[in-house]
């Protein structure tokens, strides 16, 4: 990146406010719409892992390491079925070994006596394999000679002036509000609240009947679906399956979920479900703002870990700063007396 | 019906930290019975507890509930029959869940069948949430949607007493459940406790260490020291029994002084 004055820098940043000719070439350059477009696509199909990380690491208390290679399992078997001519049961597929993945995690936790991050790290091992199997011992797949629902979906509203541009966005707007809403009912069933009073307090669930063990199974199953379902539609999105698509989703996920929440706090699990898909649009638009800034595209990760450590302190930092005010203060006023 | 036969633990066998928690328990709790147990710290009291509603595993003996052997059965089943209060109030409820949540997770306990599974919450549950909680007469009818960690000590201990017994259970544990509680909240959520009792006729045992309590209420005293039960009192020898005697027949069946500075301090009321 060729250096510039600060002030074209800071224009590129605060592009709405800084208007006028001195800057006026250079706009174009910054939020064009297509680039906030792909941005918010990229957020909500992404949204979907941020969900599944919301179940295991909110809801259960449990921080799933298996996520990298659920996700990059979602893309091998959504691409794999996607090719053979059904994108929307390559969806289901992947859903299908999610649940699998998800099974096995918990399987290894609750019957077998592995520490929970363990099993993840154990489970998400195993499926780099499995995922290079599952791709017929290659490392990447395209789908660029197949249907996807995105190209179903487009034949359909060729030449319709504004479906025509924004007919991607409105699937997976579709998709991660329809999944949004099914897991905000879901954890206010019977057995959506057992899942969460087993990661609220374990001492009671067990005196209240219900079995932990299965409660973590089902709670882990429901995530995973949710994560392979990212990484299928992702496939279809990018017409390719790559093996390291998976690669860091934990940090990214995490990243969007506490984002999220950071913005939105408690409420009801409607208001939760959707701060992390809004938390998860976030986090892309900033990722988008980063590579605008020139960032080279392989720092992206350093990018994602700086973010998620930031949001993650940011409300720690905030007690901290009120605190230091009011000490401040405090000192002050016994200074002037 | 409640019954331990010969029933014995020892933690950590074969090393230097060996304890025999229990050994060689006999209990047994007729239908309505409602025993006080006291004992010096580290007596076994709540490591039996623990027994019935099997946090663990017996090394030897039987319990049988309601003719129904439950020694082996996982604490998770068991718990459909048993209800625990903890001396902590903190561990009876989930705090970041609103006290209807809680409530209807109570209430999972009557339900078996699997399609009640994906149901939610009804207006009649509801409805019958608030008419419970409003006997509790601690105006937390009125706060059904407010997350159970906002409510105070004693308001918790009283949602958990609730929430134990909401379906009957076969047999109650109190495990000292107002001892962390003020004096005054604790003698409501007492009053409570022998409302619900009296009322359902419900088998009780309660750890306590307030010696006026434990030949108050209930129509059993059980005395407990080194994982055995040394004493049990009732009958006519319990009613004419004065604390004074009752200290005096502990130092007779255990040979020391009860250690704990609670009861001494509570001998005089």
């Amino acid at each position: 990146m060729y250096r510039k004055h600060p002030a074209e820098f800071f224009g590129r940043m605060f592009p709405i406010t800084v208007t006028g000719e001195r800057f006026g070439n250079d706009m174009e350059t910054i939020f064009t719409a297509s680039i906030i477009q792909s941005a918010m696509e990229l957020g909500c199909i992404y949204a979907l892992v941020a969900m599944a990380l919301f179940i295991s690491f909110t809801i259960l208390n449990i921080a799933d390491l298996s996520t990298d290679g659920c996700f990059t399992l979602g893309c091998a078997v959504g691409a794999v079925v996607t090719l053979t001519g059904h994108p929307i049961l390559g969806l289901l597929a992947a859903m299908g070994t999610g649940v699998l993945s998800g099974f096995i995690t918990a399987f290894l936790q609750t019957k077998m006596g592995v520490e929970s991050i363990l099993a993840g790290i154990i489970v998400n091992t195993g499926l780099y394999t499995i995922n290079i199997m599952v791709m017929g011992f290659s490392s990447n797949i395209n789908l660029f000679k197949c249907d996807t629902i995105f190209s179903m979906v487009k034949a359909k509203v060729e030449g319709i002036p504004f479906l025509a541009s924004w007919y991607k966005m409105i699937i997976v707007l579709v998709i991660v509000i329809i999944i949004g809403i099914l897991i905000s009912i879901f954890l206010n069933t019977r057995i959506g609240l057992s899942i969460r009073a087993t990661g609220d307090n374990p001492h009671m669930v067990r005196a209240s009947s219900i079995n932990p063990a299965f409660t973590i199974t089902v709670g882990l199953c429901v995530a995973n679906s949710l994560t392979a379902l990212s990484g299928a539609v992702l496939a279809q999105y990018q017409k390719s399956c790559d093996i390291n698509f998976g690669t860091g989703m934990v940090t990214i996920a995490l990243a969007s979920l506490i984002i999220g929440e950071t913005l939105i706090g408690k409420g009801s699990m409607l208001r939760r479900v959707l701060g992390v898909i809004l938390g998860s649009c976030l986090y892309r638009f900033f990722v988008a703002i980063a590579l605008r800034l020139n960032i080279p595209a392989e720092s992206l990760k350093l990018v994602s870990a700086l973010i998620v450590a930031i949001a993650i302190s940011f409300p720690y930092m905030k007690n901290k700063l009120a605190l230091f005010k009011q000490i401040h203060a405090a000192r002050r006023e016994r200074m002037g007396r | 019906m409640l019954e331990l036969k010969n029933i014995s633990k020892t933690f950590n066998p074969g090393t230097v930290n060996e304890k025999s928690a229990l050994s060689h328990v006999n209990l047994h709790l007729d239908n309505g019975d409602f025993a006080t147990i006291i004992g010096s710290n580290g007596a076994g009291k709540s490591t039996m507890f623990n027994a019935i509603t099997g946090s663990f595993y017996v090394d030897e003996g039987d319990i049988i509930l309601d003719d129904e052997n439950i020694t082996y059965v996982p604490e998770y089943k068991r718990s459909k029959m048993i209800g625990h209060l903890f001396q902590d109030p903190l561990l009876g409820t989930a705090p970041h869940m609103t006290i209807e949540e809680n409530l209807t997770l109570a209430y999972l306990r009557a339900s078996t069948k699997s399609h009640q599974f994906f149901s939610r919450l009804s207006k009649k549950d509801k409805e019958k949430f608030r008419e419970q909680l409003a006997l509790l007469d601690m105006g937390l009818e009125d706060r059904l949607k407010q997350p159970v960690g906002l409510l105070s000590g004693g308001q918790r201990q009283a949602l958990t007493l609730l929430m134990a017994t909401m379906v009957t259970p076969k047999i109650l544990l109190l495990d000292e459940h107002t001892a962390a509680l003020d004096p005054a909240t604790a003698e409501k959520v007492l009053k409570l406790t022998k409302d619900i009792i009296a009322e359902r006729g419900i088998t009780c045992l309660m750890v306590t260490h307030n010696m006026h309590q434990a030949l108050e209420l209930g129509n059993r005293t059980l005395m407990m020291d080194s994982g055995r039960i040394v004493s049990d009192i009732y009958g006519e020898e319990r009613t004419k029994m004065t604390v004074d005697d009752l200290l005096t027949k502990f130092k007779e069946n255990v040979g020391a002084q009860l250690d704990n500075d609670r009861i001494l301090f509570s001998k005089e009321k």
